[in-house]
């Protein structure tokens, strides 16, 4: 292994990382040893049954987790090894997450939401309005600015929850079943701009879904995780080829 | 995150649950109120007792007397020992050294003797005392019958309230005390007293050696030095009673109480013999004016020590009622202690309420807390969101409640005032709110809030965003 040189450096390699809750009596292993490697700018997607441990895993990668045992590197960093705060400076500045529920904060307006990343960096009040008009316009919202998350449709809210992903224009991007919550026509309109953010903007992303179509369609790579353990690991060639020129068009109409 | 993020963020999180928030931030304005009301009272209550004070004469008034003049008559052996050598006469230049002293307002003569007045052709045998012109601001004559004296050498005489019993014949009774001054006064006033007293005159050339002691004591006489003679010449005034006092105004200021006052400016001019002039015949030039003491005004009170020394040094006795103000001031100290520790009481109270709505903010955000930390929040940027939320409560219910403690006062005092005018008593200010308490009452309530906030701005920050996530 030592004398294969890296052809790109991984952007994420996890090592035999495992997340296992204690219930009592009862270990639950939510990961159980799983390795991988993500290139930097590729497209994953983790596929696996409700309760293989896809969201866990997503979670682990984003920060958001420590494993119990194992080690996740991002970018050269082990996450094992940085205190509370870095990890919060890693949240805010290389990871942007998209949820199935939107995950939205109700009270703000929509441009509220999208700069909140902003304000935890101290981003200046004038640098913020520039970079959250362009984040809307990027996802084609620049019209619902004052609007709040419950007055807009689902696709609408995924859309905020994307701009506000990709404000701090992170190298990571961590979708836990994005289109989950949405009819598929709405559900290609985001799959479309997620893969543009990865294709324009050079994105990683790490995509958990368990409808092996949509996987298919847009994933460099398949993932399969079964009761907390990787079960298989597939290249794929995605089936849109370039959807960009025509999706996204009619995406943002 | 920076402060006008947080504010903003906080201002806008508390508008999200208006009701609950408002209610949290009227109970510490409550406990505030509480606060400021219980302590301005304190402080008003000593500032009133201090004007008060200050108005009686009592603390800002030094009895000055000469080391000759025994203080203590048990010390009978050392009334002929040599006098110490920095002893001096209180004379008329002492008097108006110590007057020239700094801090000092005026240093007046206390002048009294007894003598005898005649009323309506009966004699009284009473004490006659000189008034100072400045008296007139002390508070024994503002509720006066008739008026003050018209100037400083009227042939004019303020009574004592007994004193007017006396001459209308009415006996003293103990417990009839509440005798109406105007009832006393209205017969009185304006009425002549004749007043018979004995004059001190400077000897005449050539009749030196010889004395008229009218009313004098004979082996005092014995003993007089003859080239320090004088002789003394029994005289007639007439007074007009312009007043009649409830209070005995002497009764603040000297150890020997009068009944009748008279300007002391008159009272000079008649040079009338005092007890003092007998006293001091073997050492006075015989010419000289002797005072038994001299009052000291100062102009404040708080160097009454410093201007005390300074006469001591001059060679006399003082006498000052300094340590009373010490004692009353510790009384308030303790006062404004309870006070404050009362109204403190409301505003812990208060903050147990803050306590409570944040915790129950954190379980009704907790999914908003669980999404500020999933994209980049950190622990300290929630707790400081946490804390600002109760610093915002704790400044607007310090700005409330101080206005609302303000108002409490003012009403209180006025209600007060309104019962003091029905019992026909004088109003009183006695609230206070200086700047420096609103200052202190809204800083407090800041600081409590935030330690209220302590708590549950700990367990927002140590939220586990996956958890707080996982369910709907
Ligand atoms: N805090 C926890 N305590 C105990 N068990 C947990 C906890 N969090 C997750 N698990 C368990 O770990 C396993 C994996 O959960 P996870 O949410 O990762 O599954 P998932 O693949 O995302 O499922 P879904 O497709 O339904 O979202 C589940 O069996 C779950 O019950
Ligand atoms: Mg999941």
């Amino acid at each position: 292994m030592p004398a294969a040189p890296a052809i790109a450096t991984p952007a994420i390699r996890a090592e035999n990382v495992c997340r296992h809750y204690r219930m009592g009596e009862t270990l639950i292993r939510a990961v159980d040893g799983v390795s991988l490697e993500v290139r930097s700018g590729e497209f994953v997607a983790l596929l696996g049954a409700s309760g293989s441990g896809k969201s866990s895993v997503l979670n682990l990668l984003a920060g958001l987790d420590r494993p119990t045992a194992g080690s996740v590197v991002v970018q050269g960093r082990d996450l094992a090894r940085l205190s509370r705060e870095e990890l919060a400076h890693y949240r805010l500045h290389t990871v942007g997450m998209v949820f199935q529920s939107f995950n939205l904060i109700p009270s703000m307006t929509v441009a509220e939401n999208v700069e909140l990343p902003l304000r935890f960096a101290e981003v200046n009040r004038a640098e913020r309005d520039g970079m959250t008009g362009a984040a809307l316009a990027r996802v084609g919202l620049q019209s619902r600015v004052n609007h709040r998350p419950s007055e807009l449709s689902g696709g609408e809210q995924q859309r905020v929850a994307l701009a506000r992903a990709l404000i701090n224009r992170p190298q990571l991007l961590l979708a836990d079943e994005p289109t989950g919550n949405l009819d598929s026509r709405t559900g290609t309109e985001i799959m479309n701009m997620v893969r543009e953010f990865n294709l324009q903007l050079g994105m990683t992303v790490v995509m958990v879904t368990h409808e092996r179509a949509l996987a298919e369609r847009y994933a460099e790579r398949l993932i399969h995780l079964a009761d907390g353990k990787l079960v298989r690991n597939e290249g794929n060639v995605p089936a849109a080829a370039d959807p960009l020129s025509t999706a996204s068009e009619g995406s943002r109409a | 995150m920076k402060l006008t993020d947080l504010t903003e963020l906080a201002l806008r999180n508390l508008r999200e649950s208006i009701l609950r928030n408002s209610l949290t931030t009227v109970g510490i304005s409550v406990g505030v109120a509480s606060l400021v009301a219980m302590l301005s009272l304190g402080i008003g209550l000593q500032q009133l007792a201090s004007r008060r004070l200050m108005k009686s004469g009592l603390f800002d008034t030094i009895v000055v007397t000469s080391r000759r003049e025994p203080r203590n008559f048990g010390h009978d052996e050392d009334r002929n020992a040599p006098a110490p050598a920095d002893s001096r006469l209180l004379d008329e230049p002492s008097r108006l050294e110590l007057d020239r002293l700094p801090n000092v307002i005026e240093a007046n003569p206390d002048i009294r003797f007894a003598t005898e007045l005649r009323y309506d052709d009966k004699p009284h045998l009473t004490t006659v005392a000189a008034l100072p012109e400045s008296s007139k601001s002390t508070d024994a004559f503002e509720s006066i019958q008739g008026h003050f004296f018209t100037s400083d050498t009227a042939p004019e005489a303020i009574l004592q309230k007994s004193f007017a019993a006396e001459l209308l014949g009415r006996p003293h009774a103990p417990g009839a005390d509440e005798t109406n001054v105007a009832e006393l006064a209205a017969p009185l006033l304006g009425k002549d007293l004749i007043m018979s007293y004995a004059q001190r005159e400077a000897p005449q050339n050539g009749s030196a050696a010889t004395a008229a002691v009218t009313h004098g004591n004979s082996s005092s006489a014995a003993n007089m030095d003859p080239a320090a003679s004088y002789s003394v010449v029994s005289r007639q005034q007439k007074l007009k009673i312009v007043g009649v006092v409830d209070l005995d105004p002497e009764s603040m200021r000297g150890p020997t109480r009068g009944r009748v006052f008279v300007p002391l400016k008159l009272a000079e001019s008649l040079h009338v013999m005092q007890p003092t002039d007998l006293r001091e015949l073997s050492s006075s030039s015989g010419d000289q004016t002797l005072y038994s003491s001299v009052s000291v005004r100062v102009k404040d009170p708080a160097q009454i020590r410093a201007t005390e020394d300074a006469i001591k040094k001059m060679g006399f006795n003082t006498f000052s009622i300094l340590d009373a103000t010490r004692s009353l001031q510790q009384f308030f100290a303790v006062l404004d202690l309870f006070l404050g520790i009362f109204g403190s009481l409301a505003l812990a109270v208060a903050s147990i309420g803050i306590v409570n709505t944040l915790v129950m903010a954190i379980l009704e955000r907790r999914r908003e807390i669980g999404i500020m930390k999933a994209i980049g929040a950190s622990d300290v940027d929630v707790k400081k969101l946490f804390f600002a939320e109760a610093g915002a409560m704790g400044i607007l219910g310090g700005f409330v409640g101080v206005a609302l403690g303000w108002a409490i006062g003012h009403v209180i005092n006025l209600g007060t005032n309104i019962y003091l005018k029905r019992q026909s008593l004088p109003p009183e200010h006695f609230w206070s709110v200086p700047w420096w308490l609103v200052g202190a009452a809204i800083l407090f309530s800041l600081v409590v809030s935030l330690v209220a906030g302590l708590y549950p701005a700990a367990r927002a920050a140590r939220l586990d965003p996956v958890q707080a996530l996982r369910y709907e």
